[in-house]
């Protein structure tokens, strides 16, 4: 009761604060004297403090079970053990948004902290571009999902967590997320306002790049762990469905992976100034758009969680709004300025390239997801875009990606040519003989895969071969892109050597299928206090007579009343032995499906090198 | 001037974004099923295809007989394949078939009958899914057997293939 009231009232403070600060603010922008007003600095730690406030009461209410609070009441329940009382505070609309906001917050308030150095108008402005999307989502938080609606006579009972969010992963996944995804929108206002001062210069570079690296890190992540969750709680075995809510997450991962590299670019000189902007722009709005799509119930996926159309409006209205000022802003104030031209065989060039396939991979994805929507208010045409859609177009530019990766960071800036030719002469050759012999092993030798092991192992190599033998120069460079290959080598050996039985099978009995004896020993039931749970246990002999022993398990939750699969997986450095369980209704038969899938494990070592390499660039002294 | 054009062409791509947002939030496909056997017939309203007139669950479902509703749509690919399955079902006297028309367009639904025939005592219209939620739907088509007792005894997901039609004769014998 009394924490959802201070919540309440915090933030409206907060929104206060936020007037309240534009104001100063815009005085302070406009006086002659050369100080930054140390005011706007204190409003906006206050600012942050309230949010702070706001989104502990929201913690507390949920701790206490406080059900006279709407959202409580929607999302937990008395039997929820502590930790998912507390995660359960952002995994429901009203909730996550509030840490939108805190993110949003936080990230003002550090930046005001770190730009100490940097020209005091340009401070000034990207706060108050901050400020309009704080205030923005203050509004959609207040107006249409208030978290802390009373409810009267209150329920003695909550309706419960949605029993596949109840998950340790899943509970620091969405802070995680959101840094990364929130975190862009500090870039974005930064951009704006740097444009409107005429300040994209290499000093701008150094300065902005840091907070590229830290949304990005922090991006990587949070997608790694929803992909983690999804590949052991949805018990259909893979780790990337191309969900819309996985897509949208992609999408501004890629624009900002284009936009770290442009920025090394605009470090060394001043080059590809607007598209830079615009890549800035495109990363925020698609975390916007992002919003939009899975809250709005336009599209369906687990990130719904609820259907009201004013929510979809306002966020869509927000959206239209943020992209026609930030457009009108650059279309008004930028003025492109490059230094000197470009050769064809330079780091610059490379770059470019790279950003090319980025902008391929993000419009193939874009397409993908908006179509469906398109197409039906178009033409009342019901589709779904599915996993073949993206492979196909994907996957064959992967190749030449993975070979740009391999000379890009060898080349110089301005003008140079390739070194140590004989070298990579070398490695190339090896590498198409190591996937010839690999793959002529596997009876899959389509020249497709082919072409794009030979890439991948190529970039791997030559990755290696400079971590161990050369100067390291540019070490992050070099681990991140290492995480690459092997992410991709490890996602290709996945998909290609994965093998599956699917079948029904009841206790005692023994399932026989190509050396690989599936043994269902007994079940067991066990009680716990939010659910009840079935254990399989199960006995999986395979080919050359090593058994491991399997327990999946059935989860039936008493709030809400939903049944889900935990699958049992046996993780090796190798491959991962994957058994799920499911009921056959009116029979004794259980459906299974075991799974070897090689590689699983290096799929996620490779995306937190990938994530080592970003730290340690940030981290890196500037000599 | 150049850049008027692209600014123009780019201001009218958004606004054609924007409206076909704001188009397609109106018609929403969300839903959560419940995955429930043997559940009694939820009690709804909905209009008639062929009188457009409002009728209530009780009126369709009022003989004393085996009912089957059948979820379907005519832009319904798998639909097409059931059909005739349906239509041998239809002779059966002991069975009556209701036809849920989901979220389509009623022009295309009478062609698609027109075409390929009906084998429904009666179809209801559900223009914006929310019938199909009643029933714990996931999607088109999908088919659930009622018994005397106006119980869901049955439930078939995606389309129902000849071992299903030889189920349900089993069970109605």
């Amino acid at each position: 009761m009394l924490a959802s009231q201070i919540g309440f009232f915090s933030l409206v403070l907060g929104l206060g604060l936020s007037f309240l600060l534009s104001f100063i603010a815009i005085i302070n922008f406009n006086d002659n004297k050369k100080s930054f007003d140390n005011n706007i600095l204190s409003l906006s730690f206050f600012q942050l403090f309230f949010v702070i406030i706001s989104f502990l009461g929201l913690v507390v209410s949920f701790i206490n079970s406080d059900f006279s609070n709407e959202t409580v009441f929607n999302n937990s329940h008395t039997t929820k053990p502590l930790f998912y009382k507390i995660s359960g505070t952002w995994g429901n609309h009203e909730g996550s948004l509030l840490l939108w906001l805190l993110v949003l917050t936080l990230f003002i308030f550090l930046f005001l902290i770190k730009s100490k150095e940097q020209p005091k108008k340009y401070r000034i402005l990207t706060l108050l571009f901050q400020q309009v999307i704080i205030i923005g989502f203050f509004l959609f938080l207040l107006k249409t999902s208030n978290p802390f609606n009373y409810l009267f006579p209150f329920p003695r009972e909550g309706l419960g967590l949605n029993p596949i969010l109840q998950d340790p992963i899943l509970a620091i996944h969405p802070p995680i997320l959101y840094l990364g995804y929130v975190g862009s929108s500090i870039i974005f206002s930064a951009a704006l306002s740097a444009v409107t001062q005429n300040y994209i210069t290499k000093d701008w570079a150094q300065h902005i790049k840091k907070w590229i690296l830290i949304s990005w890190i922090f991006l990587t992540l949070g997608i790694m762990l929803g992909s983690i969750w999804a590949y052991y709680e949805l018990g259909w075995g893979g780790f990337w469905f191309w969900d819309p809510v996985e897509n949208v997450s992609l999408m501004p991962w890629l624009t900002l992976t284009a936009l770290l590299h442009c920025i090394l670019v605009l470090e060394k000189k001043v080059a590809l100034t607007s598209w830079i902007v615009i890549l800035a722009i495109t990363t925020f709005t698609l975390s916007m758009c992002g919003t939009f799509l899975v809250r709005s119930g336009i599209l369906n996926s687990v990130h719904t969680f609820a259907n009201d159309p004013e929510r979809g409006i306002f966020i869509l209205i927000f959206l239209f709004i943020l992209i026609f000022l930030s457009l009108g802003i650059f279309f008004l104030f930028h003025k492109e300025k490059n230094q000197n031209q470009i050769f064809w065989l330079s780091k610059e060039t490379s770059i470019l390239v790279n950003n090319w396939f980025m902008m391929y991979f993000l419009s193939v994805i874009l397409i993908g997801t908006t179509y469906p929507i398109f197409l039906d208010v178009i033409s009342a045409e019901k589709i779904s875009v599915g996993p073949p859609f993206y492979h196909k177009l994907i996957s064959p530019f992967l190749a030449p990606f993975l070979l740009g990766m391999v000379f890009g960071p060898k080349l110089r800036w301005l003008k140079s040519k390739i070194e140590n030719k004989i070298s990579l002469i070398i490695l190339f050759v090896i590498s198409i003989f190591l996937t010839i012999i690999i793959l002529k092993n596997l009876t899959t030798d389509l020249l497709f895969y082919t072409i794009l092991i030979s890439a991948a192992f190529f970039l791997f190599f030559s990755t290696t071969k400079e971590l161990f033998f050369q100067k390291l120069n540019n070490i992050s460079q070099t681990i991140a892109h290492f995480g690459f290959s092997l992410l991709i080598l490890s996602i290709l050996f996945n998909s290609i050597l994965s093998s599956e039985i699917i079948t029904n099978i009841k206790v005692g009995e023994k399932y026989n299928y190509n050396k690989i004896e599936i043994f269902f020993e007994k079940i067991e039931e066990k009680k716990e206090s939010n659910f009840n749970s079935i254990i399989g246990y199960f006995k999986i002999t395979s080919e050359d007579g090593k058994f491991v022993q399997l327990r999946p398990e059935l989860r039936i939750y008493n709030q809400p009343k939903i049944i889900t699969s935990e699958a049992d997986i046996k993780t090796t450095l190798l491959e991962d032995k994957f058994l799920a369980m499911n009921i056959v209704k009116g029979n004794e038969y259980f459906n299974i499906r075991y799974q070897v899938k090689p590689f699983m494990l290096w799929i996620w070592i490779s995306v937190i090198l990938l994530s080592i390499g970003g730290i340690m660039s940030l981290l890196k002294k500037r000599i | 001037m150049k850049i008027k054009l692209k600014l123009f062409i780019l201001f009218i791509f958004l606004s054609f974004c924007f409206i076909i947002f704001y188009k397609g939030l109106s018609n929403s496909n969300i839903y959560a099923p419940k995955v429930n056997d043997k559940r009694n017939l939820p009690n709804f309203e909905a209009k008639n295809f062929s009188s457009n007139i409002n009728i209530n669950s009780k009126k369709i479902f009022e003989e004393d007989s085996f009912y089957i509703l059948n979820i379907w749509a005519s832009w319904c690919i798998p639909c097409r394949k059931e059909h005739p399955l349906l239509m041998k079902l239809s002779k059966n006297k002991k069975i009556k078939l209701i036809g849920l028309n989901y979220k389509d367009n009623l022009n295309n639904a009478r062609k698609f009958i027109n075409k390929f025939g009906d084998p429904y005592s009666q179809i209801l219209i559900d223009d914006d899914g929310t019938l199909a939620i009643e029933f714990g739907a996931y999607g088109v088509p999908e088919t659930f057997l009622i018994n005397k007792n106006k119980m869901i005894i049955k439930k078939f997901v995606g389309p129902i293939n000849q071992k299903i039609v030889d189920e349900i004769k089993l069970i109605i014998k």
